[in-house]
């Protein structure tokens, strides 16, 4: 293992050199945007064959990502916040149409107020699409979750595009050691894209994303739902492999000294490392407190963190993200989904710094167990 | 852990200061992490970069409130940004300036003219390169062998080699005091 010091989005264009897709469409938006120059650079150097596109717009990046797609071939493209957003039509085709398309997200704050700095709104706002969406919390995990996602994405059983989302600036330009991987093992583990039978072949004519009548619509979106819940299997596999040639063991969540706690925090992305660092401080004192960290949020793995936060007495659960008048999402669908009374967080959005300070105000605060939602960091001002 | 707060302006070479640190302490053996705080995106603005330094691998990912090290690439801040706000007792500042700069209690101060080496070495007044080797000398967290390989890593050519070559002369100059 040869570690090299590096920003996640660096690391995902090394994951993208090394799954080497055939096309890029790709739009620059802070702060994506030196994810699509270090693949306009491979490209221009000759280390990458891939068709790289100079769109237009985000909405055209991902209507020539799904284009190519529907070819049968690899797809990467890449965005952020209000290229998500102008994406947003496009986004919930691409899954309809099963296009196994591998997008990263550098999670950034939506406007009104315009904001150039992280939360995770945008990719949140996509959850009902029918993508897959894994959240990393750091270079490495951004790095090998690209990997994963292609081979998830593009299993026959499965065939739903994948957003790998890492947080804006925290991530995105924040550079530290990272492994990446030989290109013998990556091939291991991602053999080239074959497409199984509805792909655009002019020797093979048809048509993909026809008009459907009421007859059938209700049916291609069972199937998504199934294909969705049936991703948790070969999500599984993959991880076991990945584990096998790489050595570095992923899940749908990450349980951090978790299994005895009496407090539990629920986080997704980098802020979960911050908050590891604090459940050690918590632990030095002995106070049971630990982190369930959720990696994988579509498929939404409900047994999974079930399990994991079920014998806790309390329960708080973090979210860079707010649905008004209803809450955090994660909050929501784990109220919603489990017999447990969560209590919810709002922190960090609009990039919002959160210290060490604010996870001990959530974890004095879910002494109180309601369900009820929170915003922590205000202004003291504003409050 | 060693934790280091640089404060410039947009375009100064601040972030990239804090990455060719943290990537040079790498080159130590040593585990570490560079990270900018952007204010608005325009030349000019202020900005500050962060650089933490352990024998660990490095989790927190918040600010650096109380820095070990501060660098400040123009002096101009001191007058719109508390360059100070949390330095910890005994904590080292290095600042790029040909002025005085008031003594602040409990802070080591050490000025540089970097702007006047950038100008004879380099031809423009970029330097970043050149209080990273007045760091490597003033702090001794990381070595001025580390700095200078990664400078010539970062920029190539003719460049890196001047580079190199100022923040060698900032060294030497932080040595003698």
């Amino acid at each position: 293992m040869v570690l090299k010091v590096m920003s996640a989005n660096q690391a995902i264009a090394e994951a993208v050199k090394l799954a080497n897709p055939n096309v890029i469409p790709v739009y620059p938006i802070t702060p994506q945007t030196t994810i699509s120059e270090h693949l306009a650079k491979f490209v221009a150097d000759g280390d990458m064959s891939a068709e790289y596109i100079r769109v237009e717009s985000e909405h055209s990046a991902i209507s020539a990502a799904l284009g190519a797609s529907g070819t049968g071939v690899r797809v990467f493209t890449a965005t952020s916040s209000q290229g998500l957003a102008l994406m947003h039509e496009i986004i919930f085709a691409a899954a309809g149409l099963r296009a196994p398309i591998v997008m990263a997200d550098a999670n950034r704050a939506l406007s009104a107020p315009l904001s150039i700095w992280n939360d995770q709104q945008d990719s949140i706002s996509e959850r009902d699409s029918g993508w897959m969406q894994i959240y990393a919390e750091n270079g490495q995990e951004a790095l090998d979750s690209i990997l994963i996602a292609y081979r998830v994405s593009e299993d026959h059983s499965v065939l739903l595009p994948s957003m790998v989302c890492i947080d804006g600036f925290i991530l995105t330009h924040t550079v530290d050691p990272v492994d990446v991987p030989g290109k013998g093992d990556v091939d291991k583990f991602l053999p080239p894209y074959k497409p199984d039978h509805a792909y655009l072949d002019p020797k093979r004519p048809m048509s993909i994303g026809t008009f459907t009548d009421p007859n059938y619509y209700m049916e291609a979106r069972h199937d998504m739902e199934l294909a969705l819940e049936g991703a948790k299997d070969v999500i599984t596999k993959a991880n076991s492999e990945f584990a096998e040639i790489f050595g570095r063991k992923y899940d749908f969540i990450e349980k951090y000294r978790s299994d005895d706690a009496d407090t539990i925090i629920v986080a997704m992305g980098s802020i979960c490392s911050t908050i590891k660092d604090v459940v050690d401080e918590h632990r030095d004192n002995g106070e049971k407190v630990g982190l369930v960290r959720v990696r994988v949020f579509r498929p939404f793995p409900t047994e999974e963190i079930y399990d994991a936060i079920k014998g806790a007495s309390n329960i708080g659960v973090l979210d860079k993200n707010i649905s008004f008048s209803v809450g955090g999402v994660l909050h929501n669908e784990i109220n919603a989904k489990m017999d447990v009374k969560a209590n919810g967080f709002i922190v960090g959005l609009g990039g919002r710094d959160i210290k060490p300070t604010h996870i001990n105000e959530i974890i004095e605060k879910t002494k109180n167990t309601t369900k009820t939602t929170q915003w922590i960091g205000l202004n003291k001002e504003e409050v | 852990m060693i934790e280091v707060r640089f404060h410039g302006r947009g375009g100064q070479g601040a972030v990239t200061a804090a990455e060719i640190l943290a990537k040079a302490a790498f080159e130590d053996g040593k585990y570490c992490q560079a990270f900018p705080f952007f204010g608005v995106e325009r030349r000019g603005a202020p900005v500050m970069a962060f650089t933490r330094i352990d024998d660990q691998p490095i989790r927190r990912r918040y600010q650096v409130y109380k820095p070990d090290y501060v660098v400040v690439l123009d002096d101009g801040l001191l007058e719109v940004v508390d360059v100070f706000s949390g330095l910890k007792e005994g904590g080292k500042v290095i600042i790029n300036t040909s002025n005085g700069v008031e003594t602040t209690a409990g802070a080591e101060i050490h000025k540089v003219d970097a702007t006047g080496i950038a100008l004879d070495i380099l031809g423009v007044p970029i330097v970043n390169t050149i209080l990273l080797g007045a760091f490597a000398s003033v702090t001794e967290a990381v070595s001025i062998d580390a700095i200078i390989k990664i400078i010539k890593e970062t920029f190539s050519g003719e460049v890196g080699e001047k580079n190199a070559k100022a923040a060698r002369l900032a060294y030497e100059a932080a040595k003698k005091g």
